[in-house]
């Protein structure tokens, strides 16, 4: 009997054929790593591959002169017997599901990954596989995305309302990934300058060098003292909620652009004014369609809302178990 | 239906009162009586009966997407609220549908009323065309209307004043005039709101004037011998209403309650003609007041028997006089309604009928000894009424307080958790507790009040991770967690397992200092709660 492709190990998801782990979340030499976010890619490791479009975000999280390496999409890398690929997974820019393969058994990994349209990075591309390890963050049939463009109507909406009112519109987001895919989305209805907390500029330069069209935007820090951001649209991590910082922007209109604010207890109790449901992970049919685009018989499921997901594989006859793996904890959604 | 659906939405986003009474008054000045008259109907608290269940309509989710039985269940336990699991779950209308035109009233009185106690079949198909023709948001209210659900929270004084303000009504003229129950049809919510209308219904009561709490350690801002000291009672708040020759008896929840109580209604029949009484009802034991408990068994019977009427004698203890020969007196000082009260009741006309002895006001510590003792007059503390107060309505005035007891508390251990409601849908809020008896765990109570926002979020994620089992919503989580509970009194009730039930129980704070072995027991329990069983 030949050993598993990928195993869970308490470091990450392991290949001991090829000597490297997917996204672990303790120290190895070898590490594979899906996209950018904190869960994902960590410290410490001995050398990263990542997808080529993501190397200048997990430089930015791990050091100028971390031992990163990039792979073009669909490029073909040798481990040992094992080979390793790339390919977008329309999560963030950079993000890739990894494609692992020994002799004619195949696995793909998909790390988070959407099936929506997002003009910030490379389309999600489904790639066929034997067993598919899928993320599961809204892995339950409410979730049911609602178009993108008509969120980005709502938020740009939204914003005229309030710069109506003479107030500013405090929009958070997920620094990385969310907020670019907002401020991108808004070009198509204006080109008035947004303004960014320190934690989404920086990564929104890495956007602007990759190529990405979005409305222009000036740091939160160059804004003039007197200004209270009135009639302006102002971006910020949802850590800066209720902070000194946020305290500036007096009176403020406050939103959440997330796909928990699908669930109405989860949006009333956050307390933002606004909630607008835009998620860069796959809703339900998403998930459904990935794994019957790949052709899986076998599934297995991360970030931990897995239950319902199991249940309905299993009913279409498919092996289908969850994997404890700490991914989605510290990770913005 | 799309306007009161919209009003819902905007409500429940809405932040200051403010913004609600400006969503309610717009809403009332624009719709059509018949509509109007439903949603009030509906925003102060009357709930339509539901027309299925939630197996049922479960069932019919599962037919209509496909999905199955325990993906559904795990999808409700996530949301934590049918109605919205429903609204997510089926598929929105194709793009470009608009929502259908039925008014609030027709969806009502048409569509939903001829359903209750029609065929499944029927219920089904009428249902699955309404979620098909509705999108997500007004479908969430349509769904908490069939499950006999809506909950709205913005109360019945902020509706009344809303309702005020869109027709230039007096509040005290509008409040008035609720306190009699009307059906919600055009005619009756026309009537409501016409400025020149002024004949009531004969047997209409006067808006109940509210008590405020007083706590830690506050008193009310008056020498203790200008305030008129009661006990408070633990009965049922009431009005008795005598005119016309006919008597009514309606509680503060306005339910009109005299066909219960007989007994009440002979008493005053030697009342003058236009007399209108606030008191206490209270079930009666030898010479003093029962237990509430009592008192509900007379209440949950519609039709009282000549068993049950020797079995829980009642009373009803007067405190106040709100008319007198069809003279309102709520605007004389309290000492005269009183005096006038006293005068009325001495001696009384029938037994039935006690007169609410003054209490000792020389001094605040003459007071607090005969409150530490309130217990045993089996009252739960002390009213204080200052004496020149007149018969305000509601809590927003300064001139009554409640001095209540200290509450009772166990240490109890987290057994089950359930998801609350609205806000708190899909966050483990409402809880079950135990107490020890002979080394095992025993259900005591369920409480679901008294932890902050921080603290609950912190419990629901140790409850996600230490849940043993579920059934449906309710998770069975591995004792571990001690917590207080305070609660105003404890009853024999010899179906529960635990032998007794608390009254008001809820959560004081999470004992994180205490180990599970450091629980109360029903032994300890019972000797101390309950020394006459
Ligand atoms: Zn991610
Ligand atoms: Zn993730």
């Amino acid at each position: 009997m030949t050993t598993p492709l990928l195993t869970l190990t308490d470091r990450g998801l392991h290949c001991p054929d090829g000597d490297f782990t997917i996204d672990p979340w303790r120290k190895v030499d070898r590490a594979i790593i899906t996209h950018g976010h904190g869960d994902h890619a960590r410290n410490g490791m001995g050398h990263y591959w990542t997808a080529a479009p993501g190397v200048p975000i997990l430089r930015k999280r791990l050091g100028q002169y971390s031992p990163v390496e990039g792979v073009p999409y669909g490029e073909r890398r040798t481990f040992g017997a094992v080979t390793v690929s790339f390919h977008p997974a329309g999560h963030i820019l950079g993000s890739a599901q990894v494609r692992v393969q020994r002799g004619d058994e195949v696995w793909v990994v998909t790390g988070d990954f959407k099936r929506e349209a997002d003009p910030t990075c490379a389309p999600f591309e489904p790639v066929p596989c034997d067993v598919l390890v899928t993320e599961a963050t809204f892995a339950y049939p409410i979730y049911q995305w609602p178009n993108p463009d008509t969120v980005m109507e709502e938020i740009y909406a939204w914003w005229q309302r309030c710069a109506a009112e003479d107030r500013p519109a405090v929009l958070y987001t997920y620094a990385l990934g969310k907020a670019q895919r907002i401020l991108a989305g808004l070009h198509a209805f204006t080109n008035e300058t947004v303004w960014l907390h320190g934690a989404i500029d920086g990564l929104t330069r890495i956007y602007r060098d990759a190529g990405v069209t979005m409305v222009p935007t000036v740091p939160v820090s160059e804004m003039p003292r007197s200004d209270r951001g009135a009639g302006r649209l102002i971006l910020a991590p949802p850590s800066a909620a209720g902070s000194k910082w946020a305290k500036r922007f007096r009176g403020a209109s406050t939103g959440f652009a997330s796909g928990w604010m699908q669930v109405r207890g989860t949006r009333r109790r956050k307390g933002y004014d606004e909630g607008f449901v835009l998620s860069d992970h796959a809703d339900w049919p998403g998930l459904l369609r990935t794994v019957e685009d790949s052709g899986a018989q076998r599934v297995l499921a991360t970030h931990g809302h897995t239950d319902a997901l199991l249940a309905h594989l299993q009913g279409l006859g498919i092996e289908a178990q969850a994997l404890a793996t700490p991914y989605g904890e510290t990770e913005a959604e | 239906m799309n306007a009161f659906a919209a009003l819902l939405t905007a409500l429940e986003r809405a932040r200051s009162t403010g913004r609600k009474l400006e969503l309610l008054t717009a809403y009332f000045k624009a719709a059509p009586a018949g509509d109007a008259a439903w949603a009030l109907h509906l925003l102060t608290g009357r709930r339509p009966q539901r027309i299925a269940t939630g197996p049922e309509l479960r069932r019919w989710l599962g037919e209509a997407t496909g999905l199955s039985d325990t993906v559904l269940e795990a999808t409700y336990a996530h949301v934590g609220d049918l109605a919205e699991t429903l609204a997510l779950v089926l598929p929105p209308p194709r793009a470009g549908t608009q929502a259908p035109e039925t008014s609030l009233q027709a969806l009502l009185e048409n569509t939903l009323a001829p359903l209750r106690g029609a065929s499944a079949e029927a219920r089904k198909s009428t249902l699955l065309t309404l979620w098909q023709a509705y999108p997500q948001g007004p479908r969430l209210w349509l769904n908490k209307l069939i499950t006999g659900g809506l909950r709205v929270g913005v109360g019945e004084g902020l509706t009344l004043r809303a309702l005020g303000q869109a027709f230039g009504l007096d509040p005290a003229v509008l409040q008035h005039r609720w306190m009699t129950p009307q059906a919600p049809t055009a005619e009756a919510f026309n009537a409501l709101v016409d400025p020149e209308q002024a004949t009531l219904h004969w047997a209409a009561p006067y808006p109940f004037c509210l008590a405020q709490p007083l706590r830690d350690g506050a008193l009310p801002p008056h020498p203790s011998t200008a305030v008129l000291a009661e006990w408070k009672w633990d009965g049922v708040r009431c009005q008795l209403v005598r005119r016309e020759g006919k008597t009514a008896l309606w509680s503060r929840g306005r339910d009109r309650l005299e066909d219960r109580f007989p007994e009440l209604t002979a008493a005053a029949d030697d009342l003058p003609e236009g007399t209108v009484l606030d008191g206490e009802l209270l079930a009666w034991a030898e010479n003093g007041p029962g237990p509430f408990v009592e008192l509900s068994r007379r209440l949950q019977r519609k039709r009282v028997t000549a068993a049950l009427q020797r079995a829980v004698p009642v009373r009803f203890m007067a405190y106040d006089l709100l008319e007198l020969h069809g003279e309102d007196l709520r605007p004389q000082p309290l000492e005269q309604r009183r005096q006038r009260l006293e005068t009325l009741l001495s001696p009384a006309p029938a037994p039935a009928l006690l007169l609410s002895p003054r209490l000792d006001n020389r001094s605040w510590e003459s007071l607090a000894a005969l409150r530490a003792d309130a217990r045993r007059q089996a009252a739960e503390g002390l009213m204080l009424k200052h004496e020149a107060s007149a018969y305000e309505s509601g809590r927003r005035h300064q001139s009554w307080w409640k001095w209540k007891l200290d509450p009772e508390t166990v240490d109890a251990i987290l057994l089950y958790a359930q998801p609350g409601h609205g806000r708190r849908a899909n966050l483990y809020t409402d809880f079950t507790f135990a107490v020890w008896d002979q080394g095992a765990l025993v259900p005591l109570a369920k409480a679901y009040s008294g932890l902050d926002e921080p603290t609950l979020e912190r419990l629901d994620h140790w409850i996600r991770r230490n849940t043993k089992e579920r059934f449906g919503p309710v998770r069975a989580v591995t004792p571990a967690l001690v917590f207080e509970l305070a609660f105003d009194s404890a009853h024999p009730a010899p179906r529960r397992k635990a032998g007794m039930a608390l009254r008001f129980p809820r959560i004081h704070r999470w004992r994180e200092d205490l180990a599970i072995e450091d629980a109360d027991a029903l032994e300890t329990l019972r000797a101390r709660l309950l020394p006459h069983g």
